[in-house]
């Protein structure tokens, strides 16, 4: 509690207690507003010293050259270094809380990954650099495909996607190249309603059509629904395991067998296998491709969105088709880059080609590798285990005020589910979100998965500690028990934010992308 | 495990809480045949924070760094100086550790990046609309030539022969597999960019000409020569720049007549880092809103009535329109169009352009170096900061006996081109402000000895 101060005024009267000043800066204390750049800078400004003096441009480049500089605006160093930090903070991030959005897996970034990835034997490398000369770097992509595998019960890994659902694409493409490689039609790729709207979307960018695969009440894929569907035309499924409700598809090998009898392949969405990592070798469940989130379960950070990295774990099925390049370590502990021109030669001459320009991502390479070493086998097993706990805590905390839609059926992986059922007439999912942000809290995600009603997905991470737990799981209790009571305030939340509830409508409506003068 | 706060205490609490006796009760869904118990064969243990520093810092001590050698690769990815500024900002753990910004209320921070950065991506490639990236220039373009698909309801696209070969090839790993027809024209080894080639091949049937300004090879084609054929024949022109420092100097694309520019932004504040993580650059014409794919910024009003930013239009995207999205991209480049968005706020236009003029004098202070060794010979006369060079052998050879030297000699086009035995003499030699007299001086001492 603060003590008054001289005037009487308290934090907590707020503004119903008095009328605050208005400020001439329009920021007020360290709540600060700031403008764009265009708004800042002077024209001709720069914040960058040139050593060299200026020379006149070739003749040969005459035709070429702009008629002016870009309209861009520069500052300088102090000035460019106050307008991002003041950016910096409007916004929510780890580092400030917890941040429970499931299936994002917002864990703890360690600052040794950045430490190290900006090494410059591997930040100051150029790609085409002769391969003599970056045995290092190439070393880290075998070591961590290695890590990948062993994790994973995989033979083979792709390493160049370089997101999640670059990642979803590369699996999608093996496939479709095993199926022309054995004179096969099979235009449909299964996706459970459940799924990441990433899989539909991946299976129509690699030219399947999409059909749904209904859900069973215990929040599962409905095998009955799932192997009936399957014969001839079917190219395979994309499962996510553990799935979009938090749940461990018990029956994925099953489902593989089925899949597989009938010509198909099971294609696996990893973007939950922060929950399994180090317990369950997803290979053992008969699967043919599963794409890992670098960002996600090996704590690369998420950057505001992105940059992502999503290596590709195949069986051995699948693995003759991979993408090229990649990095192979031969018998006398050499690293070789194997590109277009010399596949055939490594025994790989069935590849659907190349993704990307480059290899990778190998920034998040080096993190991903860091981390995987810093926790080791031991380590990356305690943190399914704890990432398992910490959401099943939650779950029975909550589940007296919050409907568990699935929390009958048994225990549920890294993530808790929940519903806005029992909400009071008017209050629903996005009310609690709202009034999570005002208790300080990154809110969980919301409206997802589509199966249940006004979903809630709760995913602590094991880098959350018991009392920060504690502390969401006292913040959510309130907030559930407020929307129950149908209070009012929730309904303008959030109040303590940098803006207020924003006009997504009018943005849609009026698209306004770009600052004009 | 110093990064997992749960003490042995905890876990037996909240275990009870739960009511369950042990953890691997919490996986009774996971068929006993299928958990693992016991430690994992052949993995190691935890280990220190030293003890992995030191194992990763062998590894990138058996790496030469750009910085340690004359460097002069380019080639689509370039060494240019990052300001200090630029990566300690991005390392404030409000950025670094920040989710895409789909809680506005508390990401108005990363939000008015974004719309900073699509303003400035704009008015760099001249296109009246920029999205919020995409995860690099190759799959840019790949995005780009879909986009086109859409748009003309047309097949055929044109990968004309200065594209960059990764980029054609990820192209055509696509095209692969949906219906897009795609017509990969071979590279010429020719002193002046092949205008002439991609014009002739332009047709009624033409969905999108791809046109990489500068080319592969350093030459500049005549942008505004295609635009007009392009638009005679109701075809897009797709521009792709690998190099965004060039734009200090040369016309922007959008300016031209490209109905579409994509970019690498790797230049800007990003790095060379290997060959990524990279930033995707995408702009083109307002016309094309609703058909772009990614991620978009877009101002609004808050309840209160204060300029906000919000993500939008994101009924184009798969999170919400699935299998008919206009692409399937999710997470893009966010931290690595922060550092491209400092660094250009740093530039400014003004500072870009002295920029790109350091860069291209360099670039002239190397060519006529290398020019007078006895055996080089120069292919093109204009260019940025990057040319070929042809050498009396496979350059391949000499840039290993370069790179025995500790100098990074170039880019070998038959690196790039391994299926096409007579480009194999070429070379493609950049320079940028990093690069010094003394690292041109010892290329040329160099060259001299392994030719």
């Amino acid at each position: 509690m603060n003590a008054p101060n001289a005037s009487g005024w308290r934090p907590e009267m707020g503004e119903a207690g008095a009328v605050l000043p208005a400020t001439v800066s329009g920021d007020h204390g360290l709540n600060l507003e700031e403008k764009l750049i265009f708004e800042l800078a002077a024209p001709g400004t720069y914040g960058v010293d040139f050593d060299d003096a200026d020379v006149a441009p070739a003749p040969a480049l005459g035709k070429f050259l702009r008629k002016a500089a870009p309209a861009l605006p520069g500052l300088t160093e102090p000035e460019v270094v106050r307008h991002y930090t003041r950016l910096s903070r409007q916004n929510y991030a780890i580092d400030l809380g917890p941040f429970p959005l499931g299936s994002c897996t917002m864990k703890h970034n360690p600052r040794l990954n950045e430490k190290v990835a900006r090494m410059a034997g591997f930040a100051d490398v150029h790609p085409l650099q002769p391969t003599q000369t970056v045995q290092g770097a190439l070393k880290v992509i075998t070591q961590l495909a290695d890590w990948l595998m062993a994790l994973t019960g995989m033979p083979a890994v792709a390493m160049t996607p370089k997101a999640g659902a670059h990642g979803e694409l590369c699996g999608l493409l093996c496939i479709r190249a095993a199926l022309t490689a054995h004179g096969e039609e099979r235009p449909v790729v299964l996706v459970p309603e459940s799924a990441h709207g990433t899989n539909p979307a991946t299976a129509a960018f690699a030219g399947f059509r999409v059909e749904n695969i209904p859900a069973t009440e215990d929040g599962r894929v409905d095998v009955a629904a799932l192997t009936a569907r399957l014969g001839p035309d079917i190219a395979g499924v994309m499962i996510t395991n553990p799935n979009t409700c938090g749940l461990f598809e018990r029956d994925l090998k099953t489902i593989s067998d089925a899949v597989h009898a009938a010509g198909g392949y099971v294609y696996c969405d990893g973007a939950n296998f922060n929950a399994i990592v180090g317990k369950v070798r997803p290979g053992d469940l008969g699967i043919d491709a599963m794409h890992i989130n670098l960002h996600k379960t090996f704590s690369t950070p998420h950057g505001g969105g992105g940059p992502g990295s999503g290596p590709v774990v195949l069986s051995a099925a699948l693995a003759p088709f991979a993408p090229l390049p990649f990095a192979t370590l031969d018998a006398d502990g050499i690293a070789h880059l194997v590109e277009e021109g010399d596949a055939h030669d490594h025994g790989h001459p069935n590849s659907f080609g190349r993704m990307t320009a480059f290899h990778g991502q190998m920034g998040m390479f080096t993190r991903a590798l860091t981390y995987i070493l810093s926790h080791g086998a031991d380590g990356l097993r305690q943190v399914s285990e704890d990432a398992v706990l910490n959401a099943n805590y939650i779950l029975r905390e909550l589940e007296d005020v919050l409907d568990a839609p699935f929390a009958a059926y048994g225990p549920c992986m890294h993530e808790a589910l929940f519903s806005d059922n029992g909400m009071a007439e008017g209050f629903s999912t996005l009310d609690l979100a709202k009034g999570l942000i005002d208790e300080g809290f990154h809110p969980m995600t919301v409206y997802f998965p589509l199966v249940v009603h006004g979903a809630m997905l709760v995913e602590p991470t094991e880098t959350e500690s018991k009392a920060g737990t504690d502390r969401l799981i006292a913040s959510m209790r309130s907030l559930a028990e407020r929307g129950r009571a149908g209070d009012v305030t929730l309904k303008s939340a959030p109040h303590y934010t940098p803006r207020r509830r924003v006009d997504e409508t009018l943005a849609a409506r009026k698209p306004k992308l770009v600052w004009k003068d | 495990m110093r990064y997992l706060p749960l003490t042995p205490a905890d876990r037996a609490t909240m275990l009870a809480r739960i009511g369950v006796d042990n953890i691997d009760a919490l996986f009774c869904d996971v068929p006993a045949d299928a958990l693992q118990s016991g430690p994992i064969a052949g993995l190691p243990a935890h280990a220190s924070e030293m003890a992995v520093e030191r194992h990763m810092g062998r590894l990138a001590g058996e790496n030469l760094s750009a910085g340690a050698a004359p460097f002069f690769l380019g080639a689509g990815a370039y060494k240019h100086h990052i300001p200090a500024s630029v990566d300690h900002l991005i390392q404030r753990g409000e950025f670094l550790t920040a989710y895409t910004p789909y809680q506005p209320e508390i990401a108005q921070g990363t939000l008015q990046v974004l719309f900073e950065f699509q303003t400035q991506v704009a008015r760099l490639l001249g296109t009246d609309i920029a999205n919020a990236s995409l995860y690099d220039g190759s799959t840019a373009c790949w995005e780009a030539i879909a986009m086109a698909h859409r748009v003309t309801k047309r097949k055929k696209s044109i990968l004309t022969g200065g594209l960059h070969p990764h980029y054609v090839a990820t192209a055509q790993t696509m095209a692969r597999f949906t219906d897009d027809v795609l017509v990969a024209q071979a590279p010429v080894l020719s002193a002046d960019a092949e205008d002439a080639a991609i014009i002739a091949a332009i047709d009624g049937e033409t969905s999108a000409v791809v046109v990489q300004y500068p080319d592969i090879l350093g030459r500049i084609p005549d942008l505004a020569a295609i635009s007009a054929a392009a638009q005679a024949h109701g075809a897009l022109l797709i521009a792709v720049v690998t190099e965004p420092v060039a734009l200090g100097l040369l016309e922007a694309p959008g300016a031209l007549g490209a109905d579409i520019v994509v970019g690498e932004g790797q230049s800007l504040g990003v790095g060379l880092q290997f060959g990524g993580p990279y930033l995707g650059l995408f702009g083109c014409r307002e016309k094309f809103l609703r058909q772009i794919p990614g991620r978009l910024c877009g101002e609004t009003l808050d309840a209160e009535g204060r300029r906000s930013f919000v993500l939008t239009l994101s009924t184009r995207e798969q999170h919400i329109r699935r299998e008919k999205a206009t692409s399937n991209i999710c997470t893009n480049s966010g931290l690595c169009a922060l550092a491209f968005s400092i660094h250009m706020s740093l530039l400014g236009g003004a500072g870009l352009e002295r920029l790109a003029r350091v860069n291209h004098g360099k670039a002239q202070a190397l060519s006529q170096a290398v020019a007078q060794v006895p055996g080089v010979t120069v292919l093109n006369d204009a260019y940025f900061n990057e040319f070929t060079v042809i050498l009396p052998k496979d350059a391949r050879e000499v840039v290993d006996a370069l790179a025995a030297k500790d100098i990074l000699g170039g880019v070998p086009l038959g690196r790039l081109y391994s299926e096409k035995p007579e480009l194999a003499n070429g070379l493609l030699l950049t320079a940028t402000e990093c690069t010094s007299d003394e690292d041109i001086a010892a290329l040329v001492a160099a060259l001299k000895e392994v030719l």
